[in-house]
C-alpha cells in the first residue's frame, strides 16, 4: 500500500515526509520535480509518474503537493482518494491546511498521519473517530490544558465508533438544541458556443448537512421528485436497498457536517442554462482591439443571479485593457493576463456590460482565437434541475428536532466560447 | 518511520523556533529551542525525572529532536525506560522512538522485547493494539521471533480491534520474513479471520492477504478462495469502510466463479458498491462487473440491464478531482474498448473544458474518437474545430490528429473531415498545418482518388513544412499524385536540394517519390532520377537508404516493366480502427481495472518490479451452462468493425509497399497497417505489414505456408526422424561421493505433452537401497512430481535403474538463478540428498505454441523494440527446411518463412509452459553455418534459457 508520503510546497521544498514502512528517501520526489518541470503550470503535472523502482501518485491542492510513494500494485484511486482524505483531515483540523498550518501543528500533523495510516492500510481515517483519538487544537483545549495542567491531545479509551456497524458516528452525543440542515447545492457545468448554442450543461448536485442530534437518530428525507435522481454517489450512512425500493434516503447521520449524496443530472436531460451573453472580441492588426460583452437573464425562473463575476485569460501578446464596466469593478492581472469582472447582482432592467480596448503588444502577431470566457454566479432558493425536498422523519429518538431546507444554484465550470 | 520536517539550507533550528513562536504561541515549535551546550546530557537528567510530567515533556523533547534529524540513539535506555506507563500519549512517543532507532541498536531493541510481550496482554485493548501494530514496526530479525506468541495471541484477541490490527502485523511481518509467517502457520490464521464476525476484521484480513499474495504466491494455496469464503467476504462488504470495500471488491476479482449463477449473484450484490461516494469502491465495483460479465451468456438481459448501470457511475467519476478523472479517464478507455455500448450516449461528457488539466483534456480526446460515430460525428467534429485552435501546443496537435482518424473510421463524414482540416489549413498555424498534412496523407490512402482536389492548397504550404513527418507525408504525396501536379518535378527538385540533411524518413520518401515520377513521366525527369539515385547509393552512409537506392536502381536498369509494377503498384488501403490495444492485453487489462496497470495499459508483469506472482489475470470464460451451440465465448458485441473486405492487398502490391511506404515512425498509419484483432477471416487481411517481415508476407499472409506440415510429411517419406524431440544425454547431478554411494544421472525430456524426468539411480554402495521418495523446491515453472517416485523393488548394490519420473507445472513458482535451475532432494533409507540440476527450456516449451500469423505480426509489434536480443548461433550444418522440422519437433513453430536476397528468414514462436509467448527470426545466410537469433518476449529472463535451446536443438 502506501510506503511514504511527501509534502511538497510551491518553491519546490519538501517540507514534511512520513514513512509507513521503510524509510524512503526523499531524493525519489526528484522524478517528481521532473515531470513538474515539464507541466506547463502547477496543476498539469501528471497525477500517476512511474519511476525505475516506485511509483508516485500525486495530488495538487492549495498550492501543495501530497506525494505518496507505493511499490506494488495498488489501485490508484485508492491512494488518491486517500490523498484527498488527508488533505480534508487537516482542513478540518486547523481550518486551513497550508504549509504554515502544517508546520505550527506538526506534532498533531504526525499523530493523525500515523493514526490514519498502519503499514500504508488505512486505519482510522473518520473524522469522528480521528477527533476522539486525537482531539484538535482549538482554543477550548488550550484552556483546558492550562488549568488542569495536562496537555494531551491523546485519548487512552478506544474510539466507539471503531468497530460498530456506523463507523462514521460516536456515541453518547449529546445537544440542547436539536438540529439538522440541509443544504441542496447545484453547480452548472456547461460550454455555450460562439452563437450562444447549448454544447454542453450538466448539473453536479451535493446535498451537504449539517446534523446535530442527540442520540442514534435515524432520519428518513423524501423528496417530492426523486425521478430526477438516477445517479447518485451515497454516504456510506446511506440505506442503498431502500432507496432502490422506495426512492427516500434513510440513514443515521454522521455527527456535524457531511456531504449525504452527490448527484449526476448528465447532459442527456435538458439543464436549463440560466444566463447568456452577448460578445464582440475583436483584435485589430497593429493597434489592438475591442472587447464588449453584456449579460442577460436567460432561464432564471423569476430568482436574482448574484455574485457574478467574469474570468477572462487573454493570450500572452495582450499587454492591456482599459474598460468600462457599466457596475462593478475589473482588473487585469498582467502576468497571468486574466480579466476578472466582479459585476455582482444582475438588475434584469439593466443589463450589465462592459467595454473597452484591448491594447497589444507590438510586433506579435495578432491572436487566433478569441478566449474562453469563465462565469461564476450563484442563485440562491432554486435548485435548477428542480429537485425538493418533501419531508425529513426520525425515528429512534423521542425529541423534535429542528429542520431546515436550503436551495442554492451556482456555476461549476460555466465557459462560454467566443 | 520518521516524521521530518526537512529545513531549507542555511535555517537553524532556533531561527525556526522563533518564526513559528511568532506566529502562535500555544504551538509545538516549543520543543524545538534548545540550549547550545549539554543538551543530550540535559535530557538524560529530565528523563530520569520522577515526575511523570517532566518525563513527557523530555520524551517530546526527543522526538523533537529526532524528527528534525539530531541523533539522539545515546537516550535509548533512558527513553525505554519510560515505556512503563499508563499514560497512552506517552506510550506511543516512546514506542514512536523505538520504531526508528531500533533498526540502528538491534541489541537494545531486545530490550524492548518484553514490555511489547506485556503490553500484548494489558487490560486496554488500546494498549494491546498499539504493541502489536508497534511491534510489526520493528523491523529487526533478531527479536521477531520473540514477537510470534504475542501475535498468535492478539489474532484470537476478543477484541476486535486487536484483531484487525493483528491482521495488519501479519502483513508487515511477512514483508520482514516470509518463511517465519509460513512456518508459524500464520497464514492460516489469516484465513481464519476472514470468517470473522466482524465486517473491519475480515476487510483487514483480506488487505493483509492481498499483500501477501502481491510478493509471494507459494502463499496461495494457503489463501485459495472459494464460494463460501466469498459469501462471507460479500457479506462484510456492506458493512466494512470504504477501504475495506475496495480491499474486499479487488479479492472478489481474483476469484472465478464456478458458473454464471455465481457470476450473476456476485453482481447483483456487488452494483450497489457502484453508488458509492469513494471513487476507489466505484471503480473496483466496475472491475468485478465487466470481469463477471463475461460469463454470463452475451445476450442476456441481465447483460443489457448491467450495461444501463454502469453508464452512471462512470460519469459521475468525471466530475471529481481532476486526479480521480484521469484514472477514470485511463480505465474508461478500456471499457469503451472493450464495451463500445456502454458509453455510446455519453459522448458530450467527455467534451474538453479549457481549464482541464492538459493530462485530462488529452485523455478525453482519445475517447472521444472511440465513441465517435456517424450519429455523433457533427459534434465531434465541431468540437475537434474548436479545440484545434486552442493555446496548448499539444493539445492542438492531437485534436488535428483526430479529425484524421475521425475521417477514416466514418467514412460518410470523411468529406466533412477533410474540409474541416482545409479550413485549419488557412489559418496558416505553423504546427497545425503540418499535423494536418500528416493525417491527410493518411486519408489519402484510405479513401483514394477522392479528395485529390485539394492537392493544390496542400502544395501552398510546401515551404512552412519543417517536421519530417510533415515533409515526408507531402512527398508521399506529391509522389503518388505525381501524374496530377504539373510542377511535381520542380517541387521535388527542390526538396532534393538539401537532401543530405534531411531525416532519414525524409529521404527514403523523396527516393520513391521521385521514382514514381520518373515511372510516370519518364522523359522529363530522368535527370532527377539519376540525381537522386546517385545521392541515396552514393553518397549515403544510412544503409537502407542504399538498399533502396539500388534496388530501384536495379530494377529500373533491367526491367522498366517490373519496376512500373512493382514501384507503382495498387495500395492496400488502410484500416480504420487505428490503436486498438491488442485484445488479449485488453481482457488481461479489463482483469486489472483500478490497478496502475489499468493507468499504463500494460500487463502488471511488464513493469511492476518484484511482482513475483506469475499469475496473469485471464478473463472468465463464458459459463457452460448456456445453450451448446453457443458456447464459445463470443467476441464482445459490436466487435470494433472488423475490417471488411476491403483490405485485400495482393502479392504485388505488398510488394509495391515495401518499397513505398515508410512514413513510419508514431505516424497512425503504421498502426494501422496491422489491424491487431484477429477477425478475419481471409488469408490476406493485414495490410502492408512490410516493416517487419516485408515480402515474406506474401508467404505469410496468402495461401498454404510452405513450412511446417507439408514437410512434415516429405520428412515421413524419406524417414526423417520425425516428431523426435530433443533429449540432451544424461549428466550425472548426484556424484556417488556425495551421494553416499548412491548416483544420480538424468536428464530431462518431453514427450505427449508432459515434461518428463529421465533418472538413473546406481547404487555405489554395499547395502541395498529402498524406499525412494523426491522432492523438488520451489522453481520458477512451478515443476514437481506429478506422483511420487515409485521403485517397486530394492535396488542392490552394483545395480542401475532407471525411472521416467512425469512433472506437472502445478507446483509453487518462485524464481530461480539461473531461471531453469531446479533443485532437488532425493531421499532413500540411507539418508536425504540434495543437488540441482539445469531444466533444458526446450522441455517447457508447449504443443499448442503456434501462434497464429496474424496474432504474431501484431505481438511482435506490440513488443518493444529494446526487448529484442540477438544471438549467434555457430556452425549449423543444416538447411532452412531441416532446420524448421527439427525446430518443430521441439514444438517451435515455424510461422512464416521468407528469402531476402539469399537469406533465410524463419519466424517462429513457442510458448512455455507457463504461458510467455516467445517470438523468434532465425537468419540463415547461404553457405554460413553462423545463424542470427533475434528474440522478442514481453518476459526477457527467459532468453537465455531458449537461446541455450535453440543451441542444442540445432546442434543436435
Amino acid at each position: 500500500m502506501i510506503n511514504s508520503l511527501f509534502i511538497i510546497n510551491s518553491s519546490g521544498d519538501v517540507f514534511m515526509e512520513k514513512h509507513w514502512k521503510s524509510v524512503i528517501h526523499k531524493s525519489i520526489c526528484d522524478y517528481f520535480f521532473e515531470e513538474q518541470g515539464k507541466a506547463g503550470s502547477p496543476e498539469d503535472v501528471p497525477p500517476v509518474i512511474a519511476t525505475p523502482h516506485h511509483y508516485l501518485l500525486n495530488i495538487y491542492r492549495n498550492q501543495l503537493y501530497f506525494v505518496a510513494v507505493v511499490t506494488t500494485e495498488v489501485p490508484p484511486l485508492f491512494v488518491i482518494e486517500f490523498l484527498h482524505r488527508i488533505f480534508d483531515t487537516f482542513e478540518d483540523y486547523f481550518t486551513e491546511c497550508s504549509e504554515t498550518t502544517l508546520k505550527e501543528h506538526f506534532v498533531i500533523v504526525y499523530e493523525l498521519l500515523d493514526e490514519m495510516l498502519d503499514n500504508g492500510f488505512p486505519l482510522a481515517v473518520e473524522s469522528n473517530i480521528l477527533k476522539e483519538l486525537i482531539r484538535p487544537p482549538n482554543f477550548l483545549r488550550t484552556i483546558t490544558d492550562t488549568v488542569t495542567g495536562k496537555n494531551t491531545g491523546v485519548s487512552a479509551t478506544l474510539p466507539t465508533g471503531q468497530l460498530s456497524n456506523v463507523p462514521w458516528r460516536r456515541t453518547g452525543v449529546k445537544y440542547t438544541n436539536n438540529e439538522a440542515y440541509f443544504d441542496v447545492i447545484e453547480e452548472i457545468d456547461a460550454i455555450i458556443d460562439k452563437q450562444g448554442n447549448t454544447v454542453i450543461a450538466e448539473v453536479q448536485g451535493y446535498i451537504d448537512c449539517l446534523i446535530k442530534l442527540s442520540g442514534m437518530p435515524d432520519l428518513t428525507l423524501s423528496f417530492i421528485n426523486p425521478r430526477l435522481l438516477d445517479d447518485i454517489s451515497f454516504h456510506p450512512c446511506v440505506r442503498y436497498k431502500r432507496w432502490e425500493s422506495e426512492k427516500v434516503l434513510s440513514f443515521v447521520p454522521p455527527d456535524g457536517n457531511f456531504r449525504l449524496i452527490s448527484y449526476h443530472i448528465g447532459a442527456n436531460n435538458m439543464v436549463a442554462v440560466p444566463l447568456y451573453i452577448r460578445h464582440n472580441i475583436q483584435y485589430r492588426e497593429g493597434s489592438g482591439g475591442r472587447f464588449e460583452v453584456t449579460i442577460g437573464p436567460k432561464q432564471t425562473m423569476g430568482k436574482v443571479v448574484e455574485n457574478i463575476s467574469l474570468e477572462v485569460p487573454f493570450p500572452k501578446s495582450v499587454l492591456n485593457l482599459t474598460l468600462t464596466p457599466s457596475q462593478g469593478k475589473y482588473t487585469f492581472d498582467p502576468v497571468g493576463k486574466i480579466l476578472t469582472w466582479d459585476v455582482g447582482r444582475m438588475d434584469p432592467t439593466k443589463l450589465p456590460s462592459i467595454k473597452g480596448n484591448i491594447s497589444l503588444q507590438s510586433g506579435h502577431p495578432i491572436p487566433e482565437s478569441n478566449p474562453t470566457i469563465n462565469m461564476n454566479f450563484s442563485i440562491s432558493q432554486m435548485a435548477i434541475s428542480g429537485i425538493k425536498v418533501n419531508r425529513l422523519d426520525m425515528y429512534g429518538e423521542k425529541y423534535k428536532p429542528f429542520k431546515g431546507v436550503k436551495y442554492m444554484t451556482r456555476a461549476g465550470k460555466f465557459q462560454f466560447r467566443t | 518511520m520518521g516524521c521530518i520536517f526537512s529545513h531549507g539550507e542555511g535555517h537553524n533550528l532556533s531561527t525556526e523556533g522563533e518564526n513559528c513562536g511568532k506566529n502562535l504561541r500555544m504551538t509545538d515549535s516549543k520543543y524545538f529551542t534548545t540550549t547550545k551546550k549539554g543538551e543530550v546530557f540535559e535530557l538524560k537528567t529530565e528523563l530520569q525525572s520522577d515526575k511523570k510530567e517532566k518525563k513527557k515533556e523530555a520524551v517530546k523533547k526527543v522526538i523533537a529532536s529526532m524528527t528534525v534529524g539530531k541523533d539522539v540513539s545515546a537516550l535509548f535506555p533512558d527513553v525505554l525506560n519510560c515505556i512503563q506507563t499508563d499514560n497512552l500519549e506517552l506510550k506511543k512517543l516512546v514506542y514512536l522512538y523505538l520504531m526508528n532507532y531500533a533498526k540502528s541498536q538491534p541489541d537494545m531493541a531486545i530490550m524492548a522485547v518484553n514490555t511489547f510481550v506485556r503490553d500484548c496482554e494489558d487490560s486496554n485493548p488500546l494498549i494491546r493494539a498499539l504493541a502489536v501494530r508497534t511491534m510489526g514496526c520493528i523491523r529487526v530479525d533478531k527479536i521477531i521471533d520473540y514477537l510470534c506468541q504475542p501475535l498468535r495471541n492478539c489474532l484470537k484477541d476478543e477484541d476486535p480491534y486487536v484483531r484487525k490490527t493483528a491482521a495488519v502485523c501479519v502483513a508487515k511481518l511477512h514483508d520482514i520474513n516470509a518463511q517465519l509467517v509460513e512456518d508459524q502457520g500464520f497464514l492460516d490464521q489469516l484465513r481464519d479471520l476472514l470468517s470473522d464476525s466482524n465486517p473491519m476484521v475480515v476487510a483487514n484480513a483480506v488487505a493483509a492477504i492481498s499483500e501477501i499474495l502481491e510478493t509471494s504466491p507459494t502463499a496461495q494455496q494457503v489463501l485459495e478462495m472459494n464460494s463460501s469464503t466469498i459469501n462471507k467476504l460479500l457479506t462484510a462488504l456492506n458493512e466494512c469502510t470504504e477501504w475495506g470495500q475496495v480491499f474486499i471488491l479487488d479479492a472478489i476479482s481474483n476469484y472465478t466463479p464456478k458458473d454464471d449463477k455465481e457470476a450473476q449473484s456476485i453482481c447483483e450484490r456487488v452494483t450497489p458498491r457502484l453508488a458509492h461516494a469513494n471513487a476507489a469502491v466505484v471503480l473496483s465495483a466496475v472491475k468485478v462487473v465487466m470481469k463477471f460479465m463475461e460469463m454470463l451468456e452475451a445476450n442476456s438481459e441481465y447483460i443489457s440491464t448491467l450495461v444501463k448501470k454502469l453508464a452512471p457511475p462512470l460519469v459521475t467519476l468525471l466530475s471529481a478531482e481532476p486526479e480521480i478523472q484521469y484514472v477514470a479517464l485511463r480505465n474508461i478507455n478500456l471499457v469503451v474498448q472493450k464495451r463500445p455500448e456502454i458509453l455510446k450516449n455519453e459522448m458530450k461528457v467527455f467534451f474538453v473544458k479549457y481549464n482541464d488539466p492538459i493530462y485530462v483534456k488529452l485523455e478525453k480526446l482519445d475517447i472521444m474518437i472511440r465513441l465517435t460515430s456517424q450519429a455523433n460525428i457533427a459534434q465531434v467534429l465541431a468540437e475537434l474545430k474548436e479545440y484545434a485552435t486552442e493555446v496548448d501546443v499539444d493539445f492542438v496537435r492531437k485534436s488535428v490528429r483526430a479529425i484524421g482518424r475521425c475521417a477514416i473510421k466514418v467514412e460518410p463524414a470523411a468529406e466533412r473531415c477533410v474540409s474541416t482540416l482545409l479550413d485549419l489549413i488557412q489559418t496558416k498555424v505553423n504546427y497545425v498545418v503540418q499535423e494536418a498534412i500528416v493525417v491527410i496523407k493518411d486519408i489519402f490512402r484510405k479513401y483514394p482518388n477522392k479528395y485529390e482536389s485539394i492537392i493544390a492548397t496542400l502544395c501552398e504550404n510546401l515551404d512552412t513544412l519543417d517536421e519530417p513527418e510533415a515533409r515526408a507525408s507531402m512527398i508521399w504525396i506529391i509522389g503518388e499524385y505525381a501524374e496530377r501536379i504539373d510542377n511535381a518535378d520542380e517541387l521535388l527538385e527542390s526538396f532534393l536540394e538539401g537532401f543530405q540533411d534531411e531525416n532519414t524518413q525524409v529521404q527514403l520518401q523523396l527516393l520513391t517519390a521521385i521514382v514514381k515520377l520518373f515511372l510516370k513521366r519518364p522523359t522529363d525527369t530522368q535527370d532527377l532520377v539519376q540525381q537522386v539515385l546517385s545521392l541515396a547509393t552514393q553518397d549515403s552512409d544510412n544503409p537502407d537508404l542504399r538498399d533502396r537506392g539500388y534496388i530501384y536502381w536495379r530494377l529500373l536498369s533491367t526491367d522498366p516493366a517490373a519496376a512500373k509494377e512493382v514501384v507503382l503498384a495498387e495500395k492496400p488501403l488502410i484500416s480504420e480502427e487505428t490503436d486498438l490495444i491488442e485484445p488479449t492485453l485488453l481482457d488481461e487489462l479489463i482483469c486489472n481495472i483500478s490497478s496502475l496497470a489499468s493507468v499504463y495499459h500494460k500487463p502488471p508483469n511488464a513493469f511492476v518490479e518484484g511482482s513475483k506472482s506469475s499469475l496473469r489475470k485471464i478473463l472468465p470464460p463464458r459459463s457452460q451452462s448456456g445453450n451448446v451451440g453457443d458456447d464459445q465465448p463470443s467476441p464482445p458485441a459490436e466487435a470494433p468493425s472488423a475490417p471488411a473486405a476491403t483490405v485485400i492487398p495482393g502479392v504485388d502490391s505488398l510488394i509495391g509497399d515495401l518499397l513505398d511506404m515508410d512514413l513510419g515512425g508514431p505516424s497512425m498509419q503504421q498502426q494501422q497497417m496491422y489491424p491487431p484483432q484477429p477477425t478475419s477471416q481471409t488469408p490476406v487481411q493485414g495490410g502492408g505489414g512490410m516493416d517487419l517481415l516485408g515480402e515474406g508476407l506474401d508467404s505469410l499472409l496468402g495461401g498454404p505456408a510452405p513450412s511446417g506440415d507439408s514437410l512434415g510429411g516429405l520428412g515421413d517419406i524419406f524417414g526423417m526422424p520425425t516428431a523426435q524431440s530433443y533429449v540432451p544425454p544424461q549428466e550425472v547431478w548426484l556424484p556417488a561421493s556425495k551421494g553416499k554411494g548412491l548416483e544420480v544421472t538424468g536428464t530431462f525430456s518431453r514427450k505427449q505433452g508432459n515434461v518428463i524426468m529421465e533418472l538413473t539411480f546406481a547404487n555405489k554402495a554395499m547395502q541395498p537401497m529402498t524406499g525412494f521418495a523426491i522432492q523438488f523446491n520451489k522453481n520458477s515453472f512451478g515443476l514437481m512430481p506429478a506422483s511420487p517416485i515409485n521403485i517397486p523393488s530394492a535396488l542392490l548394490p552394483n545395480q542401475s535403474t532407471s525411472y521416467s519420473l512425469q512433472l506437472s507445472t502445478m507446483g509453487a513458482v518462485q524464481r530461480m538463478d539461473p531461471l531453469a535451475n531446479l533443485q532437488v532432494a532425493i531421499k532413500n533409507n540411507i539418508d536425504v540428498f540434495y543437488f540441482s540440476c539445469l531444466v533444458p527450456m526446450h522441455a517447457l516449451f508447449v504443443e499448442d505454441g503456434e501462434m497464429e500469423k496474424r496474432v504474431f505480426l501484431a505481438t511482435w509489434k506490440d513488443i518493444p523494440a529494446q526487448n529484442e536480443v540477438q544471438h549467434e548461433i555457430c556452425n549449423v550444418q543444416h538447411n532452412a527446411d531441416t532446420i524448421s522440422q527439427k525446430l518443430k519437433n521441439n514444438n517451435v513453430f515455424t510461422i512464416a518463412k521468407r528469402n531476402v536476397e539469399g537469406q533465410d528468414m524463419l519466424y517462429q514462436s513457442l510458448k512455455l509452459t507457463n504461458g510467455i509467448w516467445v517470438l523468434a527470426e532465425l537468419k540463415i545466410q547461404p553457405n554460413n553455418p553462423n545463424f542470427m537469433l533475434s528474440l522478442k518476449a514481453r518476459a526477457m529472463d527467459v532468453y537465455q534459457g531458449i537461446q541455450q535451446a535453440f543451441d542444442n536443438i540445432l546442434h543436435n
